[in-house]
This record gives structure tokens, C-alpha cells and sequence, in this order.
């Protein structure tokens, strides 16, 4: 019954426009991100924070990044891995190398480097489509990870391209604990999560769906193809260029090319299908639940089963689970579950008369 | 107000066009003048829907030349033809089905938004209150078409009418000088068909709008055309005012088949 | 010289097994319009499959272990699989969406691809297995002699397997009943499902028909590197090897993928020791990639109108 919209008129344009135009959407956003700020840190333990929390949020921000390239501009990508690379060698490296480099700076630098290089690698989207730009995608997933592995510079010249992030400082604070790199990641996900919204909100999104939905009617009426796609490709490496930086330094702390491989990407692609092709809500829901599944899995699979399994065959389960969610998905419910969110939500609207 | 007809605007000469060796259009000419009507008829195949094509750019013609407002070019790239003002409607709907109407027609205006992406990100200032001039420019087209009701429909769910009618309104939001509409009311009822009549001539008599259409329903066409030029396998056979054209005997005999 | 003519032969010949992935590829993409990313998961089954049953068909038929029966017998039942596994696809995963874009399928088989990967391994578990197929793994001594030039007469072996298959498939397509039907479901689905050939039926063979492609691929290359996860990566490099052949086409499946083993190993040992090797990994992607703007439809694949 809390859940109406009945009495809320939009007497403006303005009003018409917001993200949430509905009040207890508007509330419900808010109450959700102070959770996360203000509650989630006092109560989380050590393992939630490392292994479950601070890798969901990391991963919703490389699937914003998939999203905005596949879901809202219609480009397929099998190296989002790969461009996560590109921003943590980035910013490592600008940590490296410049003095006193402010890490805020520093990722976003990273995920400069990784869009510079993602233009670069989406240069033939110009001229094809489709599986054939899903294959050319495969050669910067590959060719990536070669690179930073055999050209040492990247790595200060450490054995088999091997980075360890430096500490985190900001304004002289150290973000060394779970919590205080938690809440760091959370901060930067949240800022740029609204930041891609606006974007796919405005005209700049509407003409990636429009290039996405039918390119010679877009081009008709005056959009450019070229810099549209491009544009893409660019926000949406920035966007896996500056996961990749959190990856290294909040996350994995020790990482190595090797570490950004194809499986990677494919688990990115698996979320934005699972959370929903052209949902920023959806990369989050599906983020959090390709990270949790095999989590879920390892805990209930021994216990159901007893002795009777062994730890292989919970991993060839994991296998057999997401490729049959991402085949259930595709057919039953292709928008994923940002679409069963918000189909709930209007049933919610009408609750308790659905007529 | 009245409408008078102008000047030429738009000079076609001497197409030619054709796919690999087979030949769409042979050496077409013919003009445009300011604030008319011009049809383009002819039967299935004569080469219409490619004339549309190489006004606006997506075809390029291996011969011939096309003058708009006084600029000569053979061939030019879809988005510059935009830009000058031309703007068109597909004889095969090409809306952008997972958009709603709103969005659809606001991908009309992209042209005439000067925002850039870091603005679009911030949301804030200019390019919030450019979001919604233009957000009001689009309601007044939703309203001209009377499709208020659907506006936050995605397109795909609307019944094929509609959609052409959202088509019209995607054309229109962009304020175009020229509009080229491919068979605007083919699949449509008697009471659609009057609808989308009502809606060209208003749009041609209100905003002046020059107007290029393409039709198969020689009622609608004789009623409303200026001029009419009519096409048969990728050749000029007629070209003038609606009688002249109807009592052209090579008109006649392209539609009725000739008795030789 | 003649170490140029190894290293290229060599390729040529790891070429000739990817083009037989790409085969597989080139079936179904002509007569379901799918790109079917499972196809280098569905090597790995086949192969997986058959030494599987080659292990546990002594014990449960008492044959004599490395025999030709057993061989023969784990062939047959390998091939089984594989048709119940087009049957399978054809009913969960191909019509249930069916008329849906062609990216929605393409993504599709990548679900495919692990959960294929998944069921292989759940039953025949994941460690390396060798594979001998009784072909011997040496240099031919006449080439030896006469050209000296180091050529296995494995290779040989594989080499013409693959052509006979190539040869075969033709056939097949150009002879049969069931060819025809398959190359005007090709042409268009909708004129052939209006004359009446049953398009789920010609769904099901073809897979199956790729599926038995695939056994073929992956007891070679099972023979030649071990049946292991390993293989699965091997085969994407059929992806560059239809863009670059086209992917319609099986001669340039089978051109391609020559182009591809080629260059790769040549690139590999004369571009390879001045930026630290390893450029096989990428190689052939960049290869197709740097093709793809010269060529977008391949080699031999047709170019296609954008009618508006």
C-alpha cells in the first residue's frame, strides 16, 4: 500500500524528466545507498566486505561499462577483461611513475588509457557488425594481455607482468582496512553509476539506442555514425578501464595480466544478460548475482550432497548453472532481471486490485 | 496563411543509379520548387524509393547531379543531408523500436542539441535546460500529431499506423525544409489514410514545409500533389501538374499495360 | 630455405584442423544462420566423449582393450552423443528462439559452450587424457631423404582426413535428398519451410552433421596435443578463420584456415623472437581484423546490400 503514485502529478517538464519520478522510488534509492554507506560498514564482517561486497560493486561498474557499449549502442565486446587491464597497468603505472599522484586522479587516468585503447580496437565497428565485431573484439582480449605481459615496462619489469598495487592515500588518509577501501569503491561506483544514467538518459544515449536499434534511419537524421560508435566505445572502456584500477587496488591487491582473461569477460557479459541488456539497474543485479552464485553454490551443493561430490564437480556445476541460466534467460526473460524488478514493481503499483 | 510556391530548391539532373548491372534509375531529371508538394509515382519497382535515396544520400548515383539551395553534389553522406534540412520517412517503418515515442522523437532534435557528452553525464545547467526546451519543442509535434496518449509507449507495441505516425513526428521534430515521405500511408485504412492527409497538408501549410511523397493511392495523390513525376523501370515517363499527368498515355499504359 | 618450408607446411597443416572447426561453423551458420560459438565446446565433447568411452568400454563389454571393436564401438556411441546433443540443442535451446535476432543466438551458444564444456567434464571428469589413434607420429623417410625436409607422417594423416571429409560433405550437399533441402534452407528459410521441408528435422541434422565434424577434429587434434580443456581455446582461432574465408563459405573455410595455420606459425618464428614470442595467441585475430577492413565479407563470402 506504501508503494503508489497516485496523487503526485508532474506539473513540468523538469519533473517529468528525473531519474526516479516516482517519490518512494526517490526514497527507496536514498535509503538504499545510506544502507550501504552507513549501516553495511558497521555490521559487514572482513569476508563480506573483501570477498563479496567490494568485487560486486567492481564488477557492477565493468558491467555499466558492457552495457553502455552492448546494451544501449548495440556493439557486442568480448574483451571488457581486457580493457579492465588497460586501466589497471594505467593507473599503476601513473602511481609509478609520477610523484605524489593523487589516486583518484590516478584511476581516472587508467580509465583514459583504457578508452583511448578501446577507440582504437572499435575503429572497425565502423565497418562491421555483429559477430564479425564480437571476433575483432576477441583480438584486443587477446592481444592486450599479451602485450602487458611481454613488454615489461608495464609492469616495472617484474617477472611475468606481475602488478602490486601501492597503498591507497587520499588527502592523507590511508585507505589500508576493508572498510575504508569498501567505502571508497563504493563512492566511485555510486558517482559514476549516476553519471552513466545521465548519460543514457540524454541525447548522447539516445543516439546509441538509435544506432543501436536501426543505423541507416539514425544516420538519416543526422546522427554520425563513426563518432557515435566511437563515443561508445570510449565511455564504455573508461568505464571497464576504471573497474579494472578498483580491481587492483581495493579488490585483488596482486594482479597479473593473465589474471583479465577471456573467462573474465564472458563473466561480464553473463551479467549484463542477466541483469539486463540496457539497464544500469540491471549491470548491479546481475553483478551481484553472477559473484554470489558460485558462492551460493560451494556453501549448498556439500551440504546437500554430502561427501558424494568433489570440489571439481561443484566447479563443472558452476559451468553447467551459468551457461543454462544465460540460455533460460535469453528465452524467457531477455531483458533480465532488471525486467522481472520492474515488472514487480508495477504489480506493486496496482497491488492489491490488479485490474 | 496562404502558401505560395517558390523557387527551385532542389534540382535533380541526369540520375543514374544501379546495383551491380542492374540499372534502378536512368537518367532522371526533374526539380522541385519551394513549398509544393511533389509526387513521385510509378509501379512496383520503378525506382522511388531509390530516387528518395539519392536526395538524401544513402544511395549514391554513378551519374548525375543534385542541387540543393544552390549547392551542387553528386553524392553526399545521410547525416550532411540532415543538416541542411532534408528530412525523411521509410516505406518500411525504421523507428528505433527500443525506444518509447518520446525518445524517438527527441532523437529527431539531436541536431539541434549542442550539449556534449561530459555535459549529458552531469546532467546539470545547460544541458538540463536544453533537455527540456527541446523536451517542449517535441510536445508540440506529439500534439500537432495527436499521439499524446502514447508517448511514453515503446514503440514496437504500437499498432503499424501509429508508428508511421511517430515516424512523421520523428521527421518533424528535426524542423526540416525538405521532407521526403516513402508511401506515408501504405497498409493504412480509409480513416488512417485521412488522418495522415490531413496531417502533410497541414504540416505543408503551416510551417511552409517543402514536401517530396512517394504513394501508391492515386486518389490521395491527385488530390493533394502540386506536381507529380512518374517513374516506370527507372525512367522518367511523365512529369507535370495532376491532370496533365493523368491523361499522359504513357502514364496510362505503364498502369493499365499497353495494347500495342 | 628448407626451414621455411617446414615451418609452413607445419602451419598448413594446423590449419587444416582449424579449418575443420571452422567447418563445423560454416554448416551451421549456412543452414541455421546461427554462429554457433559452441562449436569449439562440441570438439572438446567429442573428443572427451570418445576417449571417455574408450576407457570404460573394456571393463564394461570385456573387448579387448585397444582393440579395433572397442575403437570402432566408442566411435559409434561418441557420434551418438553427439546427435543427442543436436537433438537436445535443436529442442532447448534453437526453438525456443527461433525468429529472435541473430545476436540474441550468438549469445545463446555462449551459454551453450559452458554448459557443454560443464556436462563434458561433470561426467568424464577434467584431467588430461592422451590419445592414440595407432597413426605414428614420424617423420616420412622418403621426404627426408629426397627434399630433406622434416614432414610427420601424422600430419599427412590428418591432412587427409580432412579432405576426404571436405570431399564427403560436398557430396552429401550436392547428392542427397537431404542436401538439397539443407542448401534451400540456406537460401531461405521461409521459401523452404513453405515447400514443406521440415525445418526443425534439417535443424537436427546439420548440428548433428557438425557435431560429427567435430568428433572428427577432436579425436585429430585430441591424437596430436591431448584431450584437455585446452582444446576449447584452440578452436576459437576458427573464428579469424571465417572472417577471413567468409561465413558461408566452405572452401573458404578450408582456405582460411591454411591462411591462418600458415602465417601464424610463420609469423611465430620469424616475427616471434624479436617482440618474446607468444604472438600466436593474437596473431590470427589481428590478422582477421586488419582483413576485415580491407574485406568485410571475407574471401569468399557474399557481399551483402543494405536495402532501405
Amino acid at each position: 500500500m506504501l508503494y503508489r503514485e497516485a496523487g503526485q502529478f508532474k506539473a513540468s517538464y523538469e519533473a517529468d524528466q528525473q531519474i526516479f519520478p516516482i517519490l518512494q522510488d526517490r526514497v527507496g534509492v536514498l535509503l538504499l545507498i545510506g544502507f550501504f554507506a552507513l549501516a553495511v560498514p558497521l555490521f559487514a564482517d572482513q569476508y563480506w566486505l573483501k570477498a563479496i561486497l567490494i568485487p560486486v560493486l567492481i564488477f557492477s561498474l565493468a558491467a555499466i561499462g558492457l552495457n553502455i557499449l552492448t546494451g544501449y549502442a548495440g556493439q557486442l565486446s568480448l574483451g571488457s577483461a581486457a580493457f579492465m587491464a588497460v586501466g589497471a597497468f594505467g593507473a599503476y603505472n601513473f602511481m609509478l611513475r609520477i610523484d605524489g599522484m593523487p589516486f583518484l586522479v590516478a584511476i581516472l587516468l587508467g580509465g583514459l588509457c583504457a578508452a583511448a585503447v578501446g577507440v582504437l580496437f572499435g575503429l572497425p565497428s565502423l565497418r562491421i557488425k555483429g559477430f564479425y565485431l564480437a571476433v575483432a573484439t576477441l583480438a584486443a582480449q587477446f592481444f592486450i594481455v599479451w602485450a602487458l605481459v611481454k613488454i615489461e615496462w608495464f609492469s616495472n619489469y617484474s617477472s611475468s607482468g606481475v602488478i602490486t598495487a601501492q597503498e591507497i592515500e587520499i588527502l592523507g588518509f590511508a585507505f589500508d582496512g576493508p572498510v575504508s577501501k569498501y567505502l571508497l569503491t563504493l563512492f566511485v561506483v555510486v558517482v559514476m553509476a549516476l553519471l552513466a544514467k545521465n548519460m543514457v538518459r540524454s541525447t548522447t544515449g539516445r543516439m546509441w539506442m538509435a544506432v543501436r536499434d536501426m543505423d541507416v534511419a539514425a544516420e538519416v537524421i543526422g546522427i554520425r555514425l563513426m563518432r557515435t560508435k566511437l563515443t561508445a566505445f570510449a565511455v564504455s572502456s573508461f568505464y571497464c578501464g576504471v573497474a579494472g584500477a578498483l580491481y587492483a587496488y581495493t579488490y585483488i591487491g596482486t594482479v597479473e595480466p593473465e589474471g583479465f582473461n577471456l573467462d573474465l569477460s564472458f563473466k561480464i557479459l553473463f551479467m549484463i544478460i542477466i541483469g539486463g541488456v540496457g539497464s544500469i539497474m540491471g549491470s548491479f543485479l546481475g553483478a551481484a548475482f553472477i559473484v554470489l552464485l558460485p558462492i551460493a553454490l560451494d556453501v549448498t551443493v556439500p551440504v546437500l550432497l554430502g561427501d558424494l561430490v568433489s570440489a571439481s564437480f561443484v566447479s563443472n556445476l558452476q559451468l553447467i548453472v551459468f551457461g543454462g541460466l544465460i540460455v533460460f534467460f535469453l528465452i524467457v526473460e531477455p531483458h533480465g532481471l532488471a525486467r522481472l524488478w520492474q515488472i514487480g514493481k508495477e504489480k506493486l503499483r496496482l497491488w492489491p486490485f490488479p485490474h | 496563411m496562404a502558401r505560395e510556391i517558390g523557387d527551385v530548391v532542389l534540382k535533380m539532373e541526369g540520375i543514374s543509379l544501379s546495383f551491380g548491372g542492374v540499372k534502378a534509375l536512368t537518367n532522371i531529371s526533374f526539380d522541385v520548387r519551394e513549398h509544393e508538394i511533389r509526387s513521385i509515382i510509378g509501379p512496383n519497382g520503378a525506382g522511388k524509393s531509390s530516387m528518395l535515396n539519392v536526395i538524401n544520400g544513402v544511395y549514391h548515383p554513378q551519374e548525375g547531379q543534385v542541387t540543393f539551395r544552390g549547392e551542387v553534389r553528386r553524392d553526399m553522406e545521410p547525416h550532411k543531408a540532415a543538416k541542411q534540412g532534408i528530412a525523411r520517412t521509410f516505406q518500411n517503418i525504421a523507428l528505433f523500436k527500443g525506444m518509447s515515442v518520446l525518445d524517438n522523437i527527441m532523437t529527431g532534435r539531436n541536431l539541434k542539441m549542442t550539449c556534449n557528452l561530459f555535459q549529458h553525464a552531469l546532467h546539470w545547467g545547460a544541458a538540463r535546460k536544453e533537455e527540456i526546451e527541446h523536451r517542449r519543442k517535441v510536445e508540440e509535434v506529439i500534439d500537432f500529431l495527436e499521439i499524446q496518449s502514447i508517448r511514453k509507449t515503446p514503440v514496437g507495441r504500437l499498432p503499424y499506423g501509429l508508428q508511421k505516425r511517430v515516424e512523421l513526428g520523428r521527421a518533424l521534430a528535426a524542423e526540416p525544409s525538405l521532407l521526403l515521405l516513402d508511401e506515408p500511408m501504405a497498409g493504412m485504412n480509409v480513416e488512417e489514410k485521412q488522418d495522415m492527409c490531413r496531417f502533410i497538408l497541414d504540416v505543408n501549410d503551416q510551417f511552409g514545409t517543402t514536401i517530396v511523397l512517394i504513394e501508391h493511392d492515386m486518389g490521395v495523390v491527385m488530390d493533394i500533389s502540386d506536381r507529380v513525376v512518374v517513374l516506370d523501370y527507372g525512367k522518367k515517363i511523365g512529369d507535370g501538374e495532376p491532370d496533365e499527368v493523368k491523361n499522359n498515355p504513357d502514364v496510362i499504359s505503364a498502369y493499365l499495360g499497353t495494347s500495342h | 630455405m628448407q626451414f621455411f618450408f617446414e615451418v609452413l607446411i607445419g602451419g598448413l597443416l594446423s590449419g587444416v584442423l582449424y579449418a575443420l572447426v571452422a567447418l563445423g561453423f560454416v554448416l551451421i551458420f549456412k543452414a541455421s544462420g546461427v554462429f554457433n560459438f559452441a562449436q569449439g565446446a562440441m570438439v572438446f565433447f567429442a573428443a572427451l566423449t570418445f576417449v571417455g568411452f574408450l576407457e570404460v568400454l573394456p571393463g564394461w563389454t570385456g573387448l579387448e582393450e585397444g582393440g579395433r571393436a572397442v575403437f570402432w564401438l566408442a566411435f559409434v556411441l561418441s557420434l551418438g552423443a553427439m546427435v543427442l546433443l543436436a537433438i537436445a540443442t535443436e529442442r532447448v535451446v534453437l526453438r525456443p528462439l527461433v525468429n529472435q535476432p541473430p545476436i540474441t543466438l550468438f549469445m545463446a551458444t555462449i551459454g551453450l559452450t559452458f554448459l557443454v564444456e560443464g556436462i563434458a567434464q561433470g561426467i568424464w571428469g577434467a584431467n588430461v587424457r592422451g590419445l592414440d589413434l595407432g597413426i605414428q607420429d614420424e617423420p616420412i623417410e622418403y621426404m627426408m631423404e629426397n627434399f630433406n625436409i622434416l614432414i610427420s607422417s601424422f600430419d599427412v594423416f590428418a591432412a587427409t582426413v580432412a579432405a576426404i571429409l571436405v570431399a564427403a560433405l560436398a557430396l552429401f550437399f550436392q547428392y542427397t535428398r537431404i542436401g538439397r533441402a539443407l542448401r534451400a534452407v540456406a537460401d531461405d528459410h521461409q521459401a523452404a519451410l513453405s515447400i514443406g521441408i521440415p525445418l526443425r528435422h534439417i535443424w537436427v541434422i546439420v548440428w548433428a552433421v557438425a557435431g560429427f565434424v567435430a568428433l572428427v577434429a577432436g579425436m585429430i587434434w585430441g591424437a596430436r596435443n591431448g584431450v584437455q580443456f585446452a582444446l576449447t581455446f584452440t578452436a576459437l582461432k576458427a573464428l579469424p578463420v571465417l572472417i577471413l574465408g567468409g561465413f558461408t563459405s566452405v572452401p573458404g573455410a578450408i582456405v582460411g584456415g591454411l591462411i591462418i595455420g600458415a602465417s601464424e606459425k610463420l609469423a611465430e618464428v620469424y616475427v616471434g623472437p624479436f617482440v618474446g614470442g607468444g604472438i600466436e595467441s593474437w596473431f590470427p585475430y589481428i590478422l582477421a581484423l586488419g582483413f576485415l577492413l580491407i574485406r568485410p565479407e571475407g574471401l569468399f563470402g557474399e557481399r551483402h546490400i543494405d536495402r532501405v
